[in-house]
């Protein structure tokens, strides 16, 4: 480290600040196959989705969601192609637009664990009322051996953990659909993650 | 299972539908006593707020969506620490430039916003995708929900991407949008903004946000632009006239350079060598 004392002080680059996405994105944030990472014949497709409440319990019909992770290996994706999908390619990255009612629905794999995680998905929240969007992760309930040492899911309160946890729900049309419903406010309201910068 | 420690959902007495909307100047006044209780926490040696207050209940639609609990602070995990791989096949050079996307001219006053894609240390964000998206210059959306009526404009759409370049570079040409009315409370207009979605090198830089054009009267009366109290940090919003970027008889320049901080990895480092 050199001593910078009596030096200028380097130039400041401060984060520039969010703002909503506001409620008129549709036009132009949500694009074809956005919520695909895979095809829905891709014989490992896995369903991820669920419903966007507000504090009132009712659905938010105006959020938007992405999701970005790893593939069934483990590996991130250097992929370009996540906006003109090849139907081959696994970039990692999806973005679904809730629908009137709140929900919404990706078409993925389930990731691989990475370093020592858990598996999990990051999912990112934007809606018209949330100044800041939000990050959360998705894990799956069949992990829960792997959560006891998950160092994200030990840094939140014990009777908080189960907000993070995807709920397995069937399997329609063959491939496992896991539910993970977002509540902004509530009693079950969804741990949401800051990361120390 | 409730947690009977866990603090009660705030929920602000004018959540939901009121029977009858605020004033301007009830807004205004509850712009200004959060101001003020901002200034107040800073001078007591508070750090001045980066980033919007997720709860600010002038801006009415974040009542009832803000979470109630304290955000849980981790470290990034790998998976935040890249960010998708976004690049020409995504994008075509044509969609930077909203002007060109109907049969003829859009209406309106033409611009190009230009600026930088910066780090938290001064370095170009490269080959990372920018969305906006906007308003004609009648302030009028084209989405089906927005009942303002100001005409369409038939050749103006409003959206537009871009991939930063070498340098973290990137420029739109477009119109101007104008400012917008919102039923946040009676006569609310929105200060003209366009919409910006960028990504960084780190999931965790993601940012949605809008940038905003020099000396609009609406700036105190916004309890979006407000929702930041630090009067430095709302400037950053504020793209800058620059008359060097103008072209003679054809557009106006703005410059807006936009700083995504994420974290400081030395893995980012390395990532960077292999450029």
């Amino acid at each position: 480290m050199t001593d910078t004392s009596t030096e200028q002080p380097a130039p400041e680059y401060v984060q520039t600040p969010a703002q909503t996405v506001g409620p008129f994105y549709g036009f132009a944030l949500p694009y074809e196959r956005g919520p695909e990472l895979v095809p829905g014949h891709h014989p490992h497709a896995i369903r991820l989705h669920g419903t966007v409440t507000d504090g009132a319990g009712e659905p938010v019909p105006d959020a938007i969601l992405e999701i970005w992770q790893a593939d069934e290996n483990g590996v991130l994706s250097r992929e370009q192609g996540a906006l003109d999908r090849d139907g081959f390619t696994f970039t990692g990255f999806g973005r679904a637009a809730v629908n009137l009612a709140g929900h919404y629905t990706f078409t993925t794999v389930k990731p691989g664990p990475v370093g020592d995680a858990a598996p999990y998905i990051v999912v990112t929240v934007f809606a018209r009322g949330l100044i800041h969007h939000l990050f959360t992760r998705a894990y799956f309930p069949e992990d829960a051996a792997a959560h006891a040492g998950d160092t994200v899911l030990g840094a939140v309160p014990a009777e908080r953990r189960h907000t993070l946890v995807a709920v397995a729900d069937g399997t329609p049309g063959g491939a496992a659909s896991y539910r993970f419903d977002v509540h902004l406010q509530g009693d079950a309201e969804t741990v949401f993650l800051d990361f120390d910068a | 299972m409730t947690d009977e420690t866990a603090p009660a959902p705030a929920v602000h007495p004018l959540a939901g539908q009121a029977p009858t909307q605020a004033s301007q100047a009830e807004i205004s006044d509850e712009i200004r006593a959060i101001e003020a209780e901002a200034r107040a926490r800073v001078a007591d040696g508070g750090k001045p707020e980066l980033h919007p207050r997720r709860n600010y209940p002038p801006y009415r639609s974040s009542i009832l969506r803000h979470p109630t609990h304290a955000l849980v602070r981790v470290d990034p995990e790998e998976v935040e620490r890249v960010s998708p791989a976004f690049g020409h096949t995504d994008v075509n050079p044509l969609e930077s430039d909203l002007t060109i996307q109907h049969n003829a001219e859009p209406l309106g006053e033409r611009i190009t916003v230009s600026g930088r894609v910066l780090d938290g240390e001064g370095r170009p964000v490269r080959h990372q995708l920018v969305e906006i998206w906007q308003a004609n210059a009648g302030g009028r959306y084209v989405h089906k929900r927005d009942q303002h009526p100001a005409p369409l404009d038939p050749n103006f759409t409003g959206v537009g991407r871009v991939i930063t370049g070498d340098n973290g570079e990137y420029s739109f040409t477009t119109i101007k949008p104008g400012p917008y009315p919102w039923r946040n409370h009676l006569n609310a207009w929105r200060p003209a903004h366009v919409h910006f979605s960028l990504f960084g090198t780190a999931f965790t830089q993601r940012l949605v946000t809008q940038m905003y054009f020099p000396g609009d009267p609406l700036f105190a009366l916004d309890p979006i632009y407000q929702s930041i109290t630090d009067p430095a940090a709302r400037a950053r919003l504020v793209g800058s006239y620059e008359h060097e970027l103008s072209v003679p008889e054809w557009s106006l320049g703005y410059r807006w350079d936009i700083v995504l901080t994420g974290p400081k990895s030395t893995w980012m480092e390395s990532e960077e060598a292999h450029d």
